[in-house]
């Protein structure tokens, strides 16, 4: 495979054979060497055989093999020629990641760490065995479908400022619940507001440094200060939403066509892709209300230890989504379906879909790092609309699969050398500490600094965990 | 009868192996199942019978899995056996009894999320069945 350098970090895959449109990967050439160990960049390459693809297919900084479509992939199609792709979106729709600022000093929570997670981990379920909580009725999992964290906030899971510091100010529309299986909503009911295992997490993090600090400031993000970030996603309402609309598709249009029986779409003017959008845009909003309900209930007790202080939410991103958004291609304005699986949107200031608060900046993207290492918080940029969709990476990327990490790595030692950097850890056992440990991630300082410098999300902050929760 | 896991950087990767179609799929689902709560011992208080069709093989692999991650999600129940199993190779059909318990009375973190169709296989290997699954997890 030829892979051209066309700068300091970017490279590209020329057109050819039956790809529609050239690959072009952001990276480092370090990063670029960690994707070619494994599939990451064939499956771009599949992706650019997809009808109706414009411009390029993607890959972002952190970028490692999927299923169909890489993790860390970014596409864009056409809406009367293109498609839309379940897999190209990903089984866990909406996973995405939050960040509550506070005033709260760091000294002043190390003093009350140790009860303050205990009360978290108490708190927030994990959905899973000992875990699991009451059920929802139909009705009220309609409702969260619909209106996402609009019915959170109506019902007192958090406050209205909260509504337009999300991405789709927390409700994606054209979200319809008649088009949700009654698998995915049986799936869905006893789920609300849990966090769910796996690769997600809590953690109460320290600002470590202010790179922006113009920026910092309109984000409410202070040198010092303790913030909380939360990263899951629709749970196995989601899940159930891909793998049915995938069912469909393959009995509609069949895969023997395509490269990867993972690359299955409809195109986005049919019947099943009108309907696969719908199904998605209401497990969209399941996760938005999932993190809000979570990030309402930590402020609680968070509020309960420190009356006197502020908190605020930064943002809430998804990167797991498709949605239709307008770019200028060759000169003119188009609309497109973009999917972004693994990458996060990082609009800059002339992005119509900005809150008022963040006009002037650009909004907040989050970069969350492995656990135990450090995180980012940076700012889109209007260079991203013009060289990736608006897009950027979403946090690490595996390095190590799972396998391997619980074979060659002690999840009791990693518990240990994270306390001895001062970093406490709740979870849910030992092997998903291991299964997660620091060494398995990609280096997320590379994939920071690659965003930064090719101007596609500039760094704003730096963020070091002091305590993780995990399911 | 038996299934090991093989290397894949972000998700489980497993085959299964057997002397016939009924062998393998149990073990795909014994090792769905160690991967949802490892090996903690499970009580067969509950009994449930699983019904599925599939398109190919594969699909009916897929459906016959996901099943159980949807008892799960919602219903709590938590597999440990598969008692019976019958699978009509030519129509593609499946019936199962299980069994397993309430999930609530058990402690462990069900790092699933999906099956995947990605590298996923069943075929014949000289006189052996042979299947292979991705896990997203």
């Amino acid at each position: 495979m030829e892979i051209k350098k066309t700068s300091e970090f970017s490279f590209e895959i020329k057109k050819a054979g039956k790809m529609n449109v050239p690959v072009v990967v952001y990276a480092s050439e370090n990063l670029l060497e960690g994707m070619k160990q494994d599939i990451t960049l064939e499956q771009a390459k599949n992706v650019a055989m997809l009808p109706g693809i414009v411009k390029a297919s993607f890959v972002m900084p952190d970028a490692h093999q999927g299923y169909g479509f890489s993790i860390g992939g970014v596409a864009g199609f056409d809406l009367e020629k293109g498609i839309v792709s379940p897999g190209g979106v990903g089984y866990d729709i909406n996973c995405g990641v939050r960040v509550l600022a506070t005033d709260i000093d760091v000294e002043d929570f190390l003093k009350k760490r140790k009860k303050i997670i205990k009360e978290i981990y108490e708190k927030i379920p994990s959905g899973v065995g000992e875990g699991h909580k009451e059920k929802i009725s139909e009705e009220v999992l309609n409702e969260i479908l619909i209106n996402g964290v609009g019915w959170a906030i109506e019902n007192g899971f958090g406050e209205k400022e909260d509504l337009e510091r999300c991405e789709e100010y927390g409700k994606m529309g054209g979200a319809n619940p008649k088009d949700v299986s009654q698998k995915a909503l049986a799936r869905g009911k006893p789920q609300v507001g849990t966090l769910g295992a796996g690769n997600h997490f809590l953690e109460i993090q320290k600002v470590d440094e202010i790179l922006d600090e113009k920026t910092a400031k309109v984000f409410g993000i202070e040198k010092n200060k303790i913030v909380l970030m939360i990263h899951c996603g629709s749970r196995g309402l989601g899940h159930q939403v891909a793998s049915d609309y995938i069912k469909l598709m393959e009995r509609e249009y069949g895969f023997e066509n395509l490269p990867d029986r993972e690359l299955i779409n409809a195109p986005i003017k049919s019947d099943l892709g009108k309907k696969y959008f719908s199904a998605m845009a209401c497990a969209v909003n399941y996760a938005f209300c999932n993190r809000q309900m979570i990030m309402h209930q930590i402020r609680e007790i968070l509020k309960k230890h420190f009356p006197e202080n502020k908190f605020n939410l930064v943002y809430d991103v998804a990167h797991n989504i498709a949605k239709i958004e307008e770019y200028f291609v060759d000169g003119k304005k188009r609309k497109l379906c973009i999917h972004r699986k693994g990458a996060t949107r990082a609009f800059g200031p002339s992005r119509k879909e900005l809150p008022k608060i963040y006009k002037k900046t650009g909004q907040p993207v989050i970069l969350p790092g492995s656990m135990g290492t450090a995180s980012y918080i940076l700012v889109g940029t209007d260079k991203s609309d013009e060289i990736s969709f608006g897009s950027t990476a979403h946090g690490a990327g595996r390095l190590m699969s799972r396998n391997k990490a619980i074979s060659t790595l002690n999840g009791e030692k990693i518990k240990k050398q994270l306390e001895e950097k001062n970093i406490l850890i709740e979870a849910g056992s030992v092997k998903g500490i291991a299964e997660e440990a620091p060494q398995v991630y990609k280096d997320i300082e590379e994939v920071a600094k690659v965003s930064d410098k090719l101007g596609i999300a500039k760094k704003v902050a730096r963020l070091v965990p002091l305590a993780v929760i995990k399911g | 009868m038996s299934y090991t896991f093989l290397e894949h950087t972000a998700d489980v990767k497993f085959r299964a192996t057997g002397t016939t179609l009924e062998e393998v799929f149990t073990d795909s689902a014994m090792a769905l199942k160690e991967i949802v709560c490892g090996n903690i011992e499970i009580s067969d208080a509950v009994e449930k019978e699983v019904v599925v069709e599939g398109k190919d093989l594969e699909g009916l692999l897929y459906d016959f899995l996901e099943e159980f991650l949807v008892l799960l999600d919602s219903e709590d129940f938590l597999l440990n056996k598969i008692k019976e199993i019958k699978i009509d190779e030519n129509e593609f059909k499946l019936r199962a009894v299980v069994s397993g318990d309430k999930a609530e009375k058990y402690k462990f973190t069900n790092d699933v999320k999906a099956v995947t169709y990605n590298d996923i296989f069943v075929r014949t290997e000289g006189d052996k069945f042979v299947a292979q699954v991705v896990l997203d997890v």
